[in-house]
C-alpha cells in the first residue's frame, strides 16, 4: 500500500499529528486577510495532486485511526448512526458512491468487484474482503450505510427532497462541531440551522436551500466550514459536551500550539439517483495551530483573520474564550506585508 | 459482465439510437445507449433528460421523461408524441432520426420525484404523459407501496402502453378511452382517497389544470400534490433583446425561444428543464418598454406582474425593447 497511516488517538491522550506533507494538504479555508459568512459554494471537481481535493471522496494518513474512534463512538452511543425508514433506497445509493469513488481515487487500497448484483469489496486498510448482494440487506452485517460509513472518514447527512424542502432524514454523525443527529434528525433545512446566527438575516440560507433543491446527479459541489477545538478530539458532540466543554479552559499561551486546532469541514453535496436524496458529506480536517505555523503564509493569515470575525460568529463557533490568546499566538508571525491571494502554502 | 462502476462525475452523455419503435398513432419510442460502451447513470422515477439534436444547423433541446427501468443501466427509452404544430423536436425525432444515429443528453434530471413519505400514491396520466409513471410503477411495485393510475387516452390506437400496463398491474390500473366515451370523474376520485395520499399528475394542460384545481378545491394539501408539466417554447412574434453584461443586441425569431437566441449568440445562460417549470433560467428584466408575454408555472403571479423577472426557456416579449442582465 502507498499510503502510510498513522497509529494516533483523538481522545485521552491526544497522539493525533499532521505529517510535514499532510499539513501541506490541509483545506486551509481562509482565502483573504478577512473572514465573513458567504455562500461559497464551487463545483466539487478533483482538485491538483497533493491537496485534499485530489479525489472526489479524500483517504488521508488519518484513515485507519478515524475508523478506530468512529467505532469506539458508535459502541457507547449506536443513536449517532441512524435512518427513518423511508430511507433505504437512499443508503444504497450511499454505498455504492462511496465503494465507487474509493475504488476509483485509490485502486491499491479499495477494490470494487460488480457481478450485476453480486459485488466484491475489498478494503486493504481496514483488512475487509465481502462479498454481498446489492439490494439485499441481509447479506451485510450492517445496515447498508452503517457498513460504508464505518469505513468513510467525516460524518455523513442524507437528506430527503419533499415539499421544497431538505430534510434530515439518515445519517451518521460521530465527528461533528457540536451538533447532534438524534436531536436534529427529521427536521427541515431551515429547522436544523435556526440556531446560525447572522445569516438567516441576510437570506443565506434562502439562497443556499434554492441552490441545493438544484443540486444535479453527476455534478456535485462543495462548500468549507471551519470552527476551532481544544484537543484534537473528533467527537465534540453536544451529548459528550462534559468531556470536552472544560477543556477549554485549560489553553495557556504556553500550550495553546499544541492544545489548539483550526477545525475545518469540508462540505459536498451529491444528488443520490436511485433516491433523489442528497448526500451530504461533512469532512472534518484538524490542524493544531503549531503546525499552522510551519507554513508562513497560513500563520500571518490567522492572525488577521481572526480579529476580524464579528463577536458572534466567534461565540456561536464556541471559541471567544481564547480568541485574544489565538491572535497573540499568531502575532509574531504577521509581516505587515499583504499575502498572497488564494489559500495555497506556497 | 464485470465492471467497477464509473464515478460520479459525468455531465453530458453521448448516446447512440438503438431501436426506433412505433407504440401509438403518433408516438414513438426510441431506445439509447451510451457511444462509450459505459452503463449510463441509474436515476429515480420520475427523471427527465434534456436531448440535444441539430436539426436542420440548429441546436435544439427537449425535456423527455424516462421511461424504462430505473435500475437499467445498459439504456435509456423515452417516448416521444408528434406534436402537430412541432417546432422541430419531435417532427426532427418521428421524421428524421435514424437507427445508429447519434444524440447528446443530459445527466438525469427529477423535477417530479416520488415523495418518499408517501403511504399510497394515486397518478393521473393523461396521453403520452403516462411515461414517468412507468418507472414510476415499477419502483412502487416493487416496494409495495400502494398505488392506482388513472390513465385517459384519446382513443385505443392513441393511447401507449395501456394494454401492457393493464396485464402487468391488473386492477390497479383503471383506463378511460376518451372516443368510448369514458370520462374520468376527478371530483368523485379525489374526494374519496385516505388521508395522506399523494397525488401525480402528468398530461395535456387543460387536463392538468382541471385535476389540480379539482384537488385544491377540495382542500388537498399543497404538499399532496405533484405534477409535471413540460411547456414546449410557444412560437411568437419576432422581437429583439438586449443582454447588458455581454453588451449584445440579438434577434429572437418565430420559432424560436429566446433561451435558444442568448445561446446561438454564444451566451452561457443557466437552464436545467427548457419546459418552464424548475426555475434555473430565471433571469432579471433590467427594462422592458412593452409586454413580457409569460409561459412558464415557475413564477408567481406578483413575479410575473411585477416585470422584474422572466424564465427565458418558454417566455416572450412583444414592444419597443427588453433588456436582460445577462
Amino acid at each position: 500500500m502507498s499510503m502510510t497511516f498513522n497509529d494516533e488517538t483523538f481522545r485521552d491522550d491526544f497522539t493525533f499529528r499532521n505529517s510535514p506533507a499532510g499539513i501541506r494538504r490541509y483545506p486551509f479555508p481562509f482565502h483573504e486577510d478577512r473572514y465573513m459568512y458567504a455562500v461559497n459554494i464551487e463545483p466539487h471537481l478533483p482538485g491538483a495532486a497533493g491537496t485534499a481535493y485530489e479525489h472526489l471522496i479524500d483517504v488521508d494518513e488519518h484513515y485507519v485511526a478515524e475508523m478506530r474512534d468512529r467505532a469506539l463512538v458508535l459502541k457507547e452511543d449506536p443513536q449517532r448512526c441512524q435512518a427513518l425508514p423511508h430511507m433505504m433506497a437512499a443508503q444504497w445509493d450511499v454505498l455504492e458512491l462511496l465503494m465507487t469513488e474509493k475504488a476509483a481515487g485509490y485502486p491499491d487500497l479499495f477494490t470494487l468487484e460488480r457481478n450485476g448484483d453480486r459485488w466484491h469489496w475489498i478494503n486493504r486498510p481496514l483488512g475487509i474482503d465481502d462479498t454481498f448482494t446489492f439490494g439485499d440487506r441481509s447479506t451485510l452485517p450492517y445496515e447498508p450505510m452503517e457498513y460504508i460509513f464505518r469505513q468513510a472518514q467525516g460524518d455523513f447527512c442524507i437528506v430527503d427532497q419533499r415539499d421544497d424542502n431538505l430534510w434530515m432524514d439518515a445519517g451518521i454523525v460521530t465527528t461533528q462541531a457540536d451538533w447532534s443527529l438524534d436531536f436534529d434528525i427529521g427536521m427541515n433545512f431551515m429547522e436544523w440551522h435556526a440556531p446560525v446566527p447572522l445569516a438567516h438575516q441576510m437570506g443565506v440560507f434562502d439562497r443556499a436551500l434554492k441552490f441545493l433543491l438544484n443540486v444535479q446527479q453527476g455534478r456535485p459541489t462543495r462548500r468549507l466550514n471551519w470552527t476551532m477545538t481544544v484537543n484534537a478530539r473528533l467527537d465534540t458532540s453536544p451529548e459528550n459536551y462534559h468531556k470536552w466543554g472544560p477543556d477549554k479552559l485549560t489553553v495557556t499561551p504556553e500550550n495553546i500550539g499544541e492544545k489548539m486546532h483550526l477545525r475545518c469541514e469540508l462540505q459536498s453535496f451529491w444528488r443520490l439517483p436511485r433516491s433523489n436524496a442528497i448526500l451530504f458529506p461533512i469532512r472534518c480536517y484538524l490542524i493544531k495551530f503549531a503546525e499552522i505555523a510551519t507554513i508562513p503564509k497560513w500563520a500571518c493569515r490567522m492572525h488577521r483573520v481572526l480579529q476580524t470575525i464579528p463577536d458572534e460568529l466567534a461565540d456561536y463557533k464556541g471559541f471567544s474564550r481564547n480568541r485574544q490568546l489565538a491572535i497573540d499566538y499568531f502575532a509574531p508571525f504577521d509581516h505587515g506585508q499583504p499575502t498572497t491571494p488564494g489559500t495555497s502554502p506556497e | 459482465m464485470t465492471s467497477t462502476g464509473t464515478s460520479a462525475i459525468n455531465t453530458e452523455m453521448h448516446v447512440r439510437v438503438a431501436d426506433i419503435t412505433p407504440v401509438a398513432a403518433a408516438i414513438k419510442r426510441f431506445t439509447l445507449v451510451r457511444t462509450d460502451g459505459e452503463p449510463l447513470p441509474v436515476f429515480a422515477p420520475g427523471a427527465h433528460v434534456v436531448v440535444s439534436m441539430v436539426d436542420g444547423g440548429r441546436l435544439r433541446r427537449n425535456p423527455y421523461s424516462l421511461m424504462s427501468s430505473p435500475t437499467d443501466t445498459s439504456k435509456y427509452e423515452i417516448s416521444v408524441l408528434r406534436v402537430d404544430q412541432s417546432r422541430g423536436g419531435s417532427a426532427f425525432l418521428h421524421e428524421q432520426l435514424q437507427v445508429g444515429d447519434a444524440l447528446t443528453i443530459s445527466q438525469p434530471l427529477n423535477l417530479f420525484p416520488i415523495d418518499n413519505w408517501g403511504r399510497r400514491h394515486l397518478l393521473v396520466a393523461g396521453g403520452v404523459g403516462i411515461t414517468p409513471f412507468l418507472p414510476m410503477m415499477e419502483t412502487m411495485n416493487a416496494e409495495g407501496r400502494p398505488f392506482e393510475l388513472y390513465y385517459s387516452i384519446r382513443s385505443r390506437p392513441h393511447g401507449a402502453y395501456w394494454s401492457w400496463l393493464a396485464d402487468r398491474y391488473g386492477s390497479r390500473v383503471k383506463l378511460a378511452v376518451d372516443d368510448e366515451g369514458d370520462r374520468v370523474d376527478y371530483r368523485a376520485l379525489l374526494i374519496n382517497q385516505p388521508l395522506g395520499t399523494h397525488l401525480y399528475v402528468c398530461g395535456p394542460r387543460p387536463m392538468l389544470d382541471h385535476v389540480l384545481s379539482v384537488a385544491r378545491g377540495l382542500g388537498w394539501p399543497d404538499e399532496n400534490i405533484h405534477f409535471e408539466l413540460f411547456l414546449a417554447p410557444p412560437p411568437g412574434v419576432p422581437f429583439t433583446v438586449s443582454l447588458a453584461k455581454s453588451q449584445l443586441e440579438i434577434a429572437v425569431e418565430e420559432h424560436q425561444s429566446l433561451l435558444e437566441a442568448i445561446e446561438a449568440a454564444g451566451v452561457d445562460a443557466p437552464y436545467l428543464c427548457r419546459g418552464g417549470a424548475c426555475g434555473q433560467c430565471e433571469t432579471v428584466v433590467v427594462h422592458a418598454d412593452g409586454e413580457l408575454l409569460h409561459n412558464d408555472h415557475f413564477l408567481t403571479d406578483d413575479e410575473k406582474t411585477s416585470g422584474t423577472k422572466i424564465m427565458p426557456c418558454v417566455s416572450r416579449f412583444v414592444g419597443a425593447g427588453l433588456t436582460l442582465d445577462l
